[in-house]
C-alpha cells in the first residue's frame, strides 16, 4: 500500500467520537458488569463493599472504567512517532494477556521445572517434524501445479483429485487414516513418519495452488523467448520460470509454515513428543494442565514470531532483488 | 536489382498452403512463400492482418492447421521430436525484448549456448561477448536487463539470439515498444546484420528500413499475403488498392 501524502484528522482528535467511543465503552463494561472485578476493588473506599453495592457501583465502575480507557486511547493518540505508538500498544495488549494467565494462579515452580524439556524436545521436534515436511510439500506443490496446468488428462486427474481430497478432509482425520489406515493394508509405519506423511500430502494440496499462481503470474513472453532459443520444459521450469515465481511463492509458503507448525500439534495424537503433546501429558501426572497449556501457547506464539522476523528477511532480500 | 541482392541458394524456410485457425477464427489463409539463404524480407500490413502469427508459425510458437511448414529441410509438425534443435537454429526476437529478468545481460546470452549447445562456460562466455561488442554493449554485460534503456535490451536480446548461430533471424516489430529516439540504434544495429549476410524476416512499420535493407517486401492483410515485390517496386507502384491505401496511411509522417 502506498501511503497518501495528505494525511486525514486524526479521529481521537473530535469530540464527537470521543463521546461515541466512550458511550459504546460504557455500554459494554456495564453489560459485563465491571463491579466486581479489580477496578470494583479498588473503588472500594468510595463504594463500599463491590457485591452490595448494586446498581449504583455497577454504573460507577463501568464509568470509571470507560473514562480509563478513553484516556489512554487518548494518550496513544498523542504520542507522535509510529514505532513508538506500536510498541506502546503492543505492551499494554501484552500486559493486558499476561496478567489474564496471572489470575489463573499459575504454579510457576512447575512451569519452570518442565520449561526445559518442553523446549529441548517438544520446540525441536516440532520444527523439525514442520522443517521436513513444508519441503516434501513444496516439492508435492511444484508436481502438482505442473500436473494442474498441463493438458494431460491423465495427469491433470490425479493432481486435481488429490488436492480435492487433501484440502478437503480434516487434517485430524488424514492423521488418523495414514497412522491406523496403514497398518490395515500390512504396513506398520512409525508416528513420526506418518504425522510427517500428512502433514506433507495436506500442505502440498494447498501449496499446489500457492505455485500455480506463481507460475501462472509470470509473463507468457518469458515461455516464448525460451522456447525460442531451443530450451526443453524442465529447463525453462527450472532456469527461468520457477526463479523468478520464488518472490511471490515465499510469502504465502511462509505463511504455510507458521499455519503447519501449529498444525504438527495435531500429530501428538497419534504419540509424537512434539510441543503439544508434551504440554498433555506432562500437565496430567500432577494436574497442573493450564500451567502446561500456557507454556505450549507462549512456546508456540514465540516460535511463529522469530519465523515471522524470518520470514520478512527474506521478502525483503528478494524485494531488493526485483527492483534491481 | 533485388535479384542479385542476395545469392539464390536456395530456401532455407518454405511455406506451401499453409492455414491457421485460432478456434473458429481464420488468422491465416492459403499462405505461400519461400525464403532463400541471405535473403532479407519485410513483412508489412494493418494491426491484425497475421503477421506475427505467420512469422511465430516459422519456429513454432504457434501450430497451423494445414499446408506446410518447412524450416531449414524440417518440416514442422505436431509430433516432431527435435522441434528444439530448429528453433535453437532458428532465432527470435520480440516486441517485448522477453529477456530473463533474474539473470544479468551475459548470462542472459550465455544461456542458450551452454544448456541447449552443451558449449563449455569459458567458449559461451567468448561467445557472448563478441556478439554483445557486436551490438556494441560490451560495457553493459554485468548489469540486469531492467537497469538497460529499452533500445539496449533490444540489442542485448539481439545479441542473445545470435549467440546461436542460428540460419535465419525472425523479428516481429522490434522497435514497436521503443521510445522514439531509441528506434534508430536498433535498426542501425538490425542493418549492420543484414549487411553481414544473414538470413532475415522482419515485421516492422519501419518503411525506411525497408528501403535500405530489404530484398523483399510482402504486404499482408486479413491473414492473406496480398503482394509481395522488391522494395522499390513495392513502393512506387503497388498493384492493390490495399497496399495503396496502407501506403498512404503509413508514409504520411
Ligand atoms: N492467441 C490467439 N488467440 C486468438 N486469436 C488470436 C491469437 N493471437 C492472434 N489472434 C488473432 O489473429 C489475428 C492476427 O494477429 P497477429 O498475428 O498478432 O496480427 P499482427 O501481428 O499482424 O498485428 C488477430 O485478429 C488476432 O486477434
Ligand atoms: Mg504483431
Amino acid at each position: 500500500m502506498i501511503q497518501d501524502t495528505v494525511t486525514e484528522d486524526i479521529i481521537m482528535r473530535k469530540p464527537k467520537f470521543i463521546a461515541f467511543l466512550f458511550t459504546t465503552i460504557f455500554i459494554c463494561f456495564f453489560i459485563f458488569d465491571p463491579s466486581q472485578s479489580i477496578v470494583g476493588h479498588l473503588l472500594e473506599p468510595a463504594l463500599g463493599d463491590p457485591e452490595k453495592s448494586g446498581f449504583y457501583g455497577r454504573c460507577v465502575t463501568a464509568s470509571m472504567s470507560a473514562v480509563l480507557l478513553v484516556l489512554n486511547l487518548l494518550a496513544i493518540s498523542w504520542i507522535p512517532n509510529f514505532r513508538l505508538q506500536v510498541i506502546t500498544v503492543w505492551l499494554q495488549l501484552l500486559i493486558l494477556f499476561l496478567s489474564f494467565f496471572y489470575s489463573f494462579d499459575l504454579s510457576f515452580e512447575f512451569i519452570r521445572s518442565k520449561i526445559w524439556f518442553m523446549v529441548t524436545q517438544g520446540i525441536f521436534t516440532t520444527l523439525y517434524v514442520s522443517a521436513i515436511s513444508i519441503v516434501i510439500a513444496s516439492f508435492i506443490a511444484i508436481i502438482g501445479a505442473v500436473a494442474k496446468m498441463s493438458s494431460n488428462g491423465f495427469a491433470y486427474a490425479i493432481a486435481s483429485f488429490y488436492t480435492s481430497f487433501f484440502r478437503g478432509l480434516p487434517l485430524l482425520m488424514q492423521v488418523y487414516l495414514i497412522y491406523l489406515g496403514f497398518p490395515q493394508i500390512g504396513y506398520v509405519i512409525d508416528a513420526v513418519p506418518a504425522g510427517i506423511i500428512a502433514l506433507s500430502l495436506c500442505y502440498g494440496a494447498y501449496m499446489t495452488e500457492i505455485f500455480r499462481a506463481g507460475i501462472m503470474s509470470i509473463d507468457h513472453g518469458q515461455w516464448e523467448g525460451s522456447r525460442a532459443l531451443g530450451f526443453k520444459f524442465g529447463l525453462i521450469m527450472r532456469k527461468i520460470i520457477l526463479p523468478q515465481s520464488i518472490p511471490l511463492i515465499i510469502p504465502p509458503t511462509g505463511n504455510q509454515f507458521i499455519a503447519m507448525l501449529k498444525d504438527s500439534s495435531l500429530v501428538s495424537v497419534i504419540g509424537v513428543w512434539e510441543l503439544m503433546f508434551l504440554a498433555r501429558t506432562l500437565g496430567n501426572k500432577t494436574f497442573n494442565h493450564m500451567e502446561m497449556l500456557i507454556t505450549a501457547a507462549m512456546l508456540y506464539w514465540m516460535m511463529t514470531m522469530v519465523l515471522e522476523l524470518i520470514q520478512s528477511r527474506i521478502e525483503r532480500k528478494y524485494k531488493k532483488q526485483q527492483s534491481r | 536489382m533485388s535479384e542479385t541482392k542476395h545469392n539464390t541458394k536456395g530456401p532455407i524456410i518454405s511455406i506451401r498452403q499453409m492455414n491457421k485457425y485460432y478456434g473458429d477464427f481464420h488468422a491465416l489463409t492459403d499462405i505461400n512463400l519461400e525464403i532463400s539463404i541471405g535473403e532479407r524480407m519485410v513483412i508489412c500490413g494493418p494491426s491484425g492482418s497475421g503477421k506475427s502469427t505467420l512469422i511465430r508459425c516459422l519456429n513454432r510458437l504457434e501450430a497451423h492447421q494445414s499446408g506446410s511448414v518447412n524450416v531449414n529441410g524440417v518440416e514442422l509438425h505436431q509430433r516432431m521430436k527435435d522441434i528444439d534443435k530448429v528453433r535453437s537454429e532458428v532465432g527470435m526476437v520480440f516486441q517485448h525484448f522477453n529477456l530473463f529478468p533474474h539473470m544479468t545481460v551475459l548470462e542472459n546470452c550465455t544461456a542458450g549456448p551452454m544448456w541447449v549447445n552443451k558449449v563449455p562456460p569459458e567458449d559461451a562466455h567468448n561467445i557472448a561477448m563478441k556478439y554483445l561488442e557486436r551490438v556494441n554493449i560490451p560495457e553493459q554485460a554485468d548489469k540486469y536487463p531492467a537497469q538497460l534503456s529499452g533500445g539496449q535490451q533490444q540489442r542485448v536480446a539481439i545479441a542473445r539470439s545470435l549467440c546461436m548461430h542460428p540460419k535465419v533471424m525472425l523479428f516481429d516489430e522490434p522497435t514497436s515498444a521503443l521510445d522514439p529516439e531509441m528506434v534508430s540504434e536498433v535498426l542501425d544495429t538490425m542493418t549492420d546484420l543484414a549487411q553481414s549476410g544473414m538470413t532475415m524476416i522482419v515485421v516492422t512499420h519501419e518503411m525506411g528500413f525497408a528501403k535500405k535493407v530489404a530484398d523483399r517486401v510482402v504486404f499482408m492483410d486479413e491473414g492473406r499475403i496480398v503482394e509481395s515485390n522488391e522494395p522499390i517496386a513495392f513502393f512506387e507502384n503497388p498493384q492493390s488498392d490495399r497496399t495503396k491505401k496502407f501506403l498512404s496511411q503509413v508514409l504520411v509522417h
